[in-house]
C-alpha cells in the first residue's frame, strides 16, 4: 500500500534531509540550502519536517548538536573541544544553550556523567533493579562488595 | 496504586549487535552500560521521548535466570521471532518506515490501516518484533 502513496516522495525528501543531518551536524550546515535541494520552499519543508520530527530542521539540527555535545563531554572531551566538534562556533552561545536544553552547564554535566561513570564502575549493582541483579546471580558470589555500603539498595527505582 | 512502569526486560541475542540496532537504527539513547562481571553486562535504553523507561536488553545466557537447554531454547525462540515485546509510537507512520527501512530495519508488514488504528510490524535484530503506531491526534 505504501508503494503506492502520494505522499512518498515528500517523505523521501524530507527524511534524506534528516539523514544528511544526522551525518553532517558538526559542518557548518546551510538548511535553507537543504530545503532548495529538496525542491521545496523553506516554509512547507519546514512544516512537513515539522510534522514528521516534532521539530522544525533548525531545532532539530540543536538538539543532534546537544546530544552529540553530551556525548563528546562523556567520552572527555573539554567543553571548548565538545562545542566546536559538534558545529558551535561560540563557547558562551554553546554553554548558554545547553543549560537551557539540559539544565546544566557542559562541565557541570561532565562532572555528573564522571561521577555516574565512576559510581557504575565501582558500584554497578546500584544501578541495577534488584529483581533482575538476582535473577541473573549477580548479587551472589559477587565482587561488588562495596554495594553493602548503600544503605538501603532500592529495590526498581534508582 | 502503581503509577508507572520504569523497566522493562527484552531477550537478545545478541547486546552488542543489539546495541547497534536500538541506538544507531532507532536512534534510542544509552541509559545505563555496566560491566557486572566478565563477560556480564547491564544495558538499558530509553526510546528519545521516554527518558524514564529503561529498556533491558538482556542477555541469554545459561546461569541463574536460565539453564543451559533452557537458554538454547529461548534463543531459538527469540530467533524465529516469537516474542512480541510492545507497542512503539513515533509522529508519522509512513515516514518513520521509510526512515528505518533505510536505515535496514526489517518490516514484516507495512503501514496498514486497520480497524484499530493504523500500525506497521517490524523486527529487532535479534528477531523479537513490534508494532509501530502512529501518534493520534488529540
Amino acid at each position: 500500500m505504501t508503494e503506492e502513496n502520494p505522499k512518498q516522495y515528500l517523505y523521501r525528501q524530507i527524511i534524506r534531509a534528516k539523514l544528511y543531518i544526522d551525518a553532517n551536524y558538526a559542518r557548518a550546515i546551510d538548511l535553507d540550502n537543504i530545503a532548495d535541494e529538496a525542491c521545496f520552499s523553506k516554509f512547507h519543508f519546514s512544516r512537513l519536517f515539522r510534522s514528521i520530527y516534532g521539530k522544525t530542521p533548525h531545532q532539530y539540527l540543536t538538539s543532534i548538536r546537544i546530544e552529540r555535545a553530551k556525548d563528546q563531554l562523556e567520552s572527555g572531551s573539554s567543553v571548548k573541544e565538545a562545542c566546536f566538534a559538534v558545529g558551535f562556533d561560540s563557547i558562551t552561545s554553546f554553554t548558554g544553550l545547553f543549560k537551557r536544553r539540559i539544565g546544566l552547564t557542559p562541565a557541570a554535566f561532565q562532572r555528573e556523567r564522571n561521577r555516574r561513570k565512576d559510581e557504575i564502575a565501582r558500584i554497578p549493582l546500584k544501578h541495577v533493579p534488584n529483581c533482575f541483579a538476582e535473577k541473573k546471580g549477580w548479587t551472589k558470589n559477587s565482587n561488588f562488595r562495596e554495594i553493602e555500603t548503600i544503605d538501603p539498595r532500592p529495590s526498581v527505582a534508582k | 496504586m502503581i503509577t508507572k512502569l520504569n523497566h522493562v526486560s527484552i531477550f537478545v541475542l545478541d547486546q552488542e549487535s543489539a546495541y547497534d540496532f536500538y541506538v544507531n537504527k532507532l536512534d534510542f539513547r544509552v541509559h545505563t552500560d555496566a560491566e557486572m562481571g566478565p563477560g556480564k553486562r547491564w544495558l538499558t535504553v530509553t526510546p528519545p521521548e521516554q527518558p524514564d523507561l529503561e529498556i533491558s536488553l538482556m542477555a541469554i545466557s545459561a546461569g541463574m535466570m536460565f539453564d543451559e537447554v533452557s537458554a538454547a531454547a529461548m534463543r531459538d525462540l527469540v530467533a524465529k521471532g516469537t516474542f512480541g515485546f510492545g507497542v512503539f509510537e513515533c509522529n508519522d507512520l509512513l515516514a518513520t518506515y521509510e526512515e528505518l527501512k533505510t536505515k535496514g530495519v526489517e518490516f514484516t508488514k507495512p503501514p496498514t490501516k486497520e480497524f484499530y488504528g493504523f500500525e506497521a510490524l517490524f523486527k529487532d535484530d535479534s528477531g523479537n518484533w513490534f508494532s509501530l503506531g502512529q501518534k493520534k491526534n488529540e
